[in-house]
């Protein structure tokens, strides 16, 4: 990057980049703007699934930590819930190179934002602004590397919980109860379905937010499912009008251990397919 | 052709620095002050808007004194200079130092090439790790720069503050510091003694970097803190 000088950043005209990060770096920096140029498809690694769901005091957002590329796991420990500041929060999947950089793009953007102008913009802005944001990716979701995040957050103004989540060329859609994507999507949202009430006590929605992503890890080879052997387990961030808080790894292992302790079942004679097996000959 | 008059140098920077000082020495003050968990920014504002303190990055912030405009001008800069570098290489390249040579170099070259110079002065401080590592740097008119411990005073009644924070400061600094409600009492005292001796919780601006904090150790101080005896 040749590094501006102060003096051409100082002017505030017009038609200058005003509070938006993304704008100044269009001007000043190009370069340092997320974007594709080869063609043809590409494989990266993938995020896989990720969701988020409504309770009584805010939004829970959680999402597994596999990527993948191909069939063969790419990453065992990757996160894929982001803070994007203390009252919202991003879970991306799809490409996970050009996803994490505009998390990391929307992140700045935001602060930028708060900083410039000495106030926060409300929830609906930013999702608005994550919609460009996927909208600019465009070209690069032609070649393959889609990135769909989900956005949730809480809304000061209306104080309740929010959900966002998009399509490749960036049209935004508001989710009134729960939103889950990514490969082992459809999986989660069924079992998110199911569950799902009005006026969730933060526990239960932590609980059913993690039972989801054990159903997509049940059904889709791209979902992780709890690695108990290294100890990793799916990050879930919960917002409330407090701010963003990590929910903490001892509860999502405990809640673990009950759910694998009521599933668990015995092992069942195999299933007979009409073949002789050894021993049955004669 | 009429001949131009001719005006020597030093008469020609007497007459800029004297036009920018009386600019300065019309607007409020502003004390920034070092304190146990970080440093405090104390402004006279009486607008709850317009600030004169903000933040810049992470462990950094600006505060700023003189003519709103140019200082606002100054203190966007200094973001979108941070931001970008932080942006493009890691958060930790983002460092005081090298802020306050921008702003350093920006203000020399106004100074000495715009027929205009600057009416403003502003600071750019950094909270460390511990006391020994926190960085306090006051950026003249001129550009000019100074490297400040202990607190620094700056604006209109620059001179009478800083006779009061020089007899009432801990003088064994820094194994003897204040903390945040006695830095307030100390700065509020301050202000107070430069002529604003009705000045309430309402009339100033306050904020400080807390290294306490997370990631972002800008905290702008409630009106109820201002306001608590302590």
């Amino acid at each position: 990057m040749k590094e501006p000088h102060l003096s051409d950043l100082m002017r505030v005209p017009v038609n200058g980049p005003g509070s938006s990060f993304s704008d100044l770096l269009r001007s000043h920096a190009p370069e340092a703007l997320p974007r594709v140029n080869e063609s043809g498809n590409l494989q990266v690694p993938e995020g896989t699934t990720v969701l988020a769901i409504r309770y009584d005091e805010g939004v829970i957002v959680a999402g597994d930590r596999r990527a993948t590329e191909g069939f063969q796991i790419a990453h065992r420990s990757i996160e894929k819930v982001f803070a994007a500041d203390d009252h919202s929060a991003v879970a991306i999947a799809g490409a996970a190179g050009p996803a994490v950089e505009m998390v990391r793009l929307f992140q700045t953007e935001l602060e930028h934002y708060e900083k410039v102008e000495g106030e926060r913009l409300t929830l609906e802005g930013k999702a608005n602004k994550l919609s460009q944001m996927i909208r600019a990716n465009l070209p690069a979701a032609m070649q393959g590397l889609v990135v769909v995040p989900v956005f949730a957050g809480y809304d000061l103004a209306q104080e309740r919980g929010r959900i966002f989540k998009y399509d490749v060329t960036g049209g935004r859609y508001e989710e009134d109860d729960y939103h889950a994507t990514g490969s082992g999507g459809k999986d989660a949202r069924g079992s998110l379905k199911k569950r799902f009430r009005e006026n969730l006590s933060r526990g239960d929605a932590v609980r059913y937010a993690i039972e989801a992503l054990f159903d997509a890890a049940d059904e889709d080879v791209g979902t992780g499912g709890p690695d108990l052997m290294r100890g990793l387990f799916p990050n879930v961030v919960a917002i409330s009008t407090s701010g963003t808080t990590e929910v903490p790894e001892g509860e999502i292992r405990s809640i673990f251990e009950d759910l694998i302790a009521d599933r668990s079942e015995p092992a069942h004679e195999t299933h007979n397919v009409d073949v002789r097996r050894p021993g049955e000959e004669g | 052709m009429p001949v131009p008059y001719y005006v020597s140098p030093e008469q020609l920077m007497k007459d800029k620095a004297d036009y920018a000082r009386k600019g300065i020495g019309r607007g409020k003050s502003v004390v920034v002050m070092e304190y146990t968990d970080g440093i405090l920014f104390l402004a006279e504002n009486t607008s709850a808007t317009l600030h004169k303190i903000s933040e810049i990055y992470d462990r950094i912030a600006f505060a700023g004194v003189g003519k709103f405009n140019e200082y606002e001008q100054l203190r966007i800069g200094g973001i979108r200079l941070s931001d970008l570098k932080g942006y493009s290489y890691s958060r930790h390249d983002v460092t005081a130092k090298a802020l306050a040579n921008a702003y350093s170099q920006t203000l020399g070259n106004i100074f000495t090439s715009e027929v205009k110079p600057y009416e403003c002065e502003i600071l750019v401080a950094a909270v460390g790790g511990d006391t020994g590592q926190n960085e306090i740097f006051y950026i003249l008119y001129d550009g000019s720069v100074t490297d400040r411990e202990r607190w620094v005073a700056m604006g209109g009644q620059a001179e009478a503050i800083e006779a009061h924070l020089k007899e009432n400061y801990p003088a064994n600094y820094p194994s003897e510091m204040p903390d945040l409600p006695g830095a307030l009492d100390l700065a509020m005292a301050a202000l107070r003694s430069a002529g604003e001796r009705d000045l309430t919780a309402d009339s100033v601006e306050a904020a400080v970097l807390d290294r306490t904090r997370g990631r972002r150790k800008f905290r702008r101080v409630t009106e109820e803190e201002l306001r608590a005896p302590s």
